[in-house]
């Protein structure tokens, strides 16, 4: 019941904000996305860790197809339904600054996204996930398209194209898996789509190779691992700020926990087939976003190449197949949602003040905004991982699950915290220090209600960094469960 | 067979009404006794009933099912017909009795155990329709498609027509019923090659009907000159009763000869695939874009036909009843949305749409799950349709098909998103005014879209009702 109450808050206030205009409808949005917060956090206290999933909730959709509404969370669902209900306020707080047409549509596609992305994390039955995988889609698809930059049309259609495709193979292989299983106990239709189902399955070696391909590639490309990556920065840099939070901050992490979910306990074999390519994919995306980050003179695309840099590191830390391998992609997933907002909500802050988020063009802007220059600082510094935050906890992790899978991998994957310090203190060094520009005199300090937003990233960044162990113990069990089933 | 009767009653009797010239009169009345046939339709469900007319006619589950997709769709396709009555048409109420006899005659494909029944049924229908696509009479596009839709039209009707008579002469019936003993056990094997041919020139016939490729190329001409409310009945129940008399046809007279329409089904449905989705991708016009898109569902539903394997019920019959009815809804929403816009705006193409999002919200939204439904994506009825079929195939071990089939519905992606990127992306002209809307036909597209979004997400209780 809670799971449904959870799932279907944001969608009934989503409906409701399409009847509601200005000040209400802020306050309806951001009123139900706190509950949902509330409720959120309530689960987590309610929650027992243990490997199987709790807060079940099971009801036969299509019968005569065994396709089941199946919803479940286990440790590692918690920690990503927390993190969605978390940022979702906050990203909704952050558009309210903005002046734009139509804001309650706005508000509404933001609340039936987390809704979509909710059941993502919480599906237990492959159509169903399949099923929110797209119905998150949809509403990002719009809020990058129509409110977003000039070049919107295009990119967003590039965008829409590359997921769909992808999603469509995933679709295509869990066709196949379900096409395979056994009528499910007590059901009348000859398949299963359970999740369950799909882990019970025995297949070869040579089927899970192509399958492996075929739910990857939805993975590849929401993450996006190179080489599928070629949306992802148009993308982030078109979108409108509060849309390139739930892109990067949320939707991300749909592909890192995809594969732990779906992809490294169904086709084991396949998986180990393709660990070592997939790393080493993982470590070029690593090295390319980087080395591209560098050069990049506009923030919003630096962050957006750093983005691609970080998630590379998750992905490899994810196929090391080592315990502390996934939980560092687990704290990661929370670390760099928080941070990765955190930015994308500070440069929003300067270019809504200048009016430009060209680097060159910007400089010296420390002098008036002593607030504005330490969230940034604290944002940037977790984003390169050092020590006491967020980031520190779990890039270390990665890279010592990598580093088991192969020393020298671990040393080239490594090269991510350098190359990070590189790209974003030069940014910071020329957009907060520097040579004077026209903007140093004229620039305000952040307002009560952008310290609203960034006090609580901050506070999580230094939570993660101090205390991991309060995340890492609720997905234990769900990992160990996981790298078990991988183990097959 | 109620339903046969009271449409061609109230047909008859609409003709006399024609001097009311009110459409205060005909629409309410036109929509009441749709509701009363689709009532009386539905109480044959389930119920078992002796073939009629010496088993020319059978009503069975299969034949309720389909008449009531295509009874609906005319339900809720025609508050949209009401521009015609405000414009002053003089021949409103014969417009509606040829919408009537052309259902008639939809049922009787649907529900024809006889050939001679499906052939008259199909001239009954596509008779009226060579008219209506030239009902707006001073238009010259709308007299060139009656023209070319009734000189193909009366061609491919020819070809099926002959292949009907070689069908007899090498099994000596008409009877569907017959005609599968004899096609299984030939009594003179050297008739063989005049079976073949037969069936051939029938599959020929029918495909030209439902538009499938090579057989296609009349289409997108006549759906852009015939006005958008025949277009759309064109486009929905014409595709649907074709359907449902092709499944009839190679599942209960041929199955035994499979090996020989299989290859061509299949070859049909690959070449309606690409040429369909290749075609709309390279329109300019939305009302082009979905005369191409018909061709490509065509393409969807063939694929039902070769899962079928010459099956009437089951997995894939229940298939092409589920994707029929949400493609059926999803058409009829965007082609309403269409004519609305497109009478207002005076223009087709895709720019007619543009800002739409913001003058009609309502419309763009309905056109929105419409478009989606199209193309297949979750949340919408078009999404379990093509889950259904492709399932239905990949469980026989049409892998490639269906791996070609999903590469062709990436390609519709992309002209489906174009409507919504007009909507919603691109700005009005500046002297934009909203379309005007009445309540009913609002109404109706809300109910339009609600019902794709409840085939998207509970399709549980139509999906294997066959």
């Amino acid at each position: 019941m809670l799971t449904a109450v959870l799932l279907f808050l944001p969608l009934a206030a989503a409906l409701l904000l399409l009847l509601t205009k200005g000040a209400t409808a802020r306050a309806l949005a951001l009123g139900a996305s706190i509950i949902e917060f509330g409720l959120a956090v309530y689960t987590a206290f309610a929650f027992k860790s243990s490997g199987a999933a709790s807060f079940n909730l099971n009801y036969s959709w299509i019968p005569s197809a065994g396709i089941n509404f199946h919803l479940g969370l286990d440790g590692l669902s918690l920690l990503l339904v927390l993190l969605t209900t978390f940022l979702v306020p906050l990203i909704l707080l952050s558009a309210f600054k903005r002046d734009f047409e139509n804001p309650s549509a706005f508000y509404a596609l933001v609340l039936f996204m987390q809704t979509g992305l909710l059941g993502v994390f919480t599906s237990l039955d492959a159509f169903l996930f399949y099923f929110f995988w797209e119905v998150a889609l949809i509403p990002i698809y719009f809020l990058a398209g129509a409110w977003g930059g000039e070049r919107r049309v295009a990119i967003t259609l590039k965008f829409f194209l590359y997921t769909v495709v992808g999603s469509l193979l995933m679709l295509a292989g869990f066709v196949y898996l379900y096409l395979q299983t056994g009528p499910a106990a007590g059901s009348l239709a000859q398949h299963s789509s359970e999740l369950s189902a799909f882990y019970s399955l025995k297949l070869s070696a040579a089927e899970q190779s192509w399958l492996f391909w075929l739910i990857f590639a939805a993975f590849a490309v929401k993450m996006p691992i190179f080489p599928f990556h070629t949306w992802q920065p148009d993308t982030y840099t078109e979108a409108p700020a509060p849309a390139t939070m739930l892109l990067s901050g949320i939707m991300l992490k749909m592909g890192i926990y995809g594969t732990m979910r779906w992809l490294l306990p169904v086709v084991p074999l396949g998986v180990s087939q393709w660990q070592k390519p997939v790393i080493i994919l993982s470590i070029i995306g690593i090295i390319y976003g980087a080395i591209i980050a560098i050069r990049q003179r506009d923030v919003k695309r630096l962050i957006a190449y750093s983005s691609l840099s970080h998630v590379g590191l998750m992905a490899a830390g994810v196929f090391s197949l080592t315990q502390i391998g996934l939980q560092g992609a687990v704290v990661q997933m929370l670390a760099h949602g928080v941070n990765v907002v955190g930015m994308f909500f500070i440069a929003d802050a300067i270019e809504r003040r200048t009016g430009t988020r060209y680097i060159p063009d910007l400089g010296g802007l420390t002098r008036r905004t002593p607030v504005l220059t330490v969230c940034f600082l604290v944002m940037l510094l977790s984003t390169v991982a050092l020590p006491l935050t967020g980031g520190f906890v779990g890039e270390f992790l990665l890279l010592a699950g990598v580093y088991q899978y192969n020393a020298w991998v671990g040393a080239v994957a490594g090269l991510t915290i350098i190359f990070s310090a590189v790209y974003l203190l030069r940014m910071f060094q020329r957009v907060m220090l520097g040579p004077d520009s026209s903007f140093s005199e004229t620039i305000t300090d952040l307002t009560g209600g952008e310290l609203l937003i960034l006090v609580p990233l901050i506070a999580l960044v230094f939570w993660i960094g101090l205390f991991p162990n309060s995340f890492l113990h609720l997905s234990e069990p769900a990992v160990a469960n996981i790298l078990t089933l991988a183990g097959r | 067979m109620t339903s046969i009767i009271l449409l061609s009653v109230f047909g008859i009797l609409n003709l006399f009404l024609g001097f009311l010239r009110s459409n205060k009169v005909l629409l309410p009345g036109a929509m009441l006794l749709l509701l009363a046939v689709f009532g009386a339709n539905y109480a044959d469900w389930n119920v078992a009933h002796e073939p009629y007319f010496n088993h020319m006619l059978v009503v069975d589950n299969y034949t309720v099912a389909f008449t009531g997709i295509v009874l609906l769709t005319t339900i809720v396709l025609l508050p949209f017909s009401r521009s015609y009555v405000t414009a002053g048409e003089p021949n409103l109420a014969e417009y509606y009795a040829l919408l009537l006899f052309a259902l008639v005659g939809a049922i009787m494909m649907i529900g024809y155990d006889h050939l001679l029944m499906l052939f008259v049924g199909i001239e009954i229908l596509s008779i009226s329709m060579y008219v209506l696509a030239g009902s707006s009479k001073r238009d010259s596009r709308s007299n060139e498609a009656a023209l070319k839709y009734f000189l193909m039209g009366a061609f491919a009707t020819g070809i099926l027509l002959f292949g009907i008579a070689l069908l007899y002469g090498a099994t000596g019936t008409f009877a569907l019923s017959q005609l599968g003993a004899a096609v299984a056990a030939p009594a003179n094997a050297s008739l063989q090659p005049m079976l073949y041919i037969g069936i051939l020139m029938m599959i020929i016939g029918i495909g030209f009907k439902v538009s499938a490729a090579p057989f296609h190329f009349w289409t997108p001409d006549v759906y852009e000159g015939t006005p958008t409310f025949f277009t759309a009945f064109m486009s929905t129940v014409v595709k649907t009763a074709g359907f449902a008399a092709f499944l009839k046809l190679l599942a209960v007279a041929l199955p035994a000869a499979q090996g020989f329409w299989m290859p061509t089904i299949q070859a049909m449905c690959a070449l309606t695939l690409l040429l369909g989705n290749v075609g709309a991708a390279a329109q300019t016009s939305t009302k082009r874009m979905l005369a191409y898109s018909s061709v490509s569902h065509a393409g969807y539903l063939l694929i039902g036909l070769v899962a079928s394997k010459g099956i009437l019920k089951g997995e894939a019959a229940s298939a092409i009843f589920f994707y029929s009815l949400a493609y059926s809804i999803a058409t009829v929403a965007a082609f309403g949305v269409l004519k609305l816009v497109s009478d207002h705006r005076q223009d087709d193409s895709y720019n007619g749409l543009n800002g739409l999002g913001r003058t009609n919200p309502l419309l763009a939204f309905v056109m929105t799950v419409a478009m989606l439904s199209l193309a297949g994506i979750p949340l919408t009825g078009g999404f379990f349709g093509k889950f259904f079929l492709l399932a239905a195939a990949v469980g026989q071990g049409y892998i490639g098909l269906v791996v070609f089939a999903v590469i062709m519905s990436m390609v519709g992606l992309y002209y489906y998103l174009r409507p919504l990127i007009a909507m919603y992306l691109r700005p009005a002209e500046a002297d934009a005014t909203p379309v005007p809307v009445d309540g009913i036909q609002s109404a109706t597209l809300v109910v339009l879209a609600l019902l794709t979004i409840l085939l998207g997400v509970a399709p549980g209780f139509l999906s294997g009702l066959l």
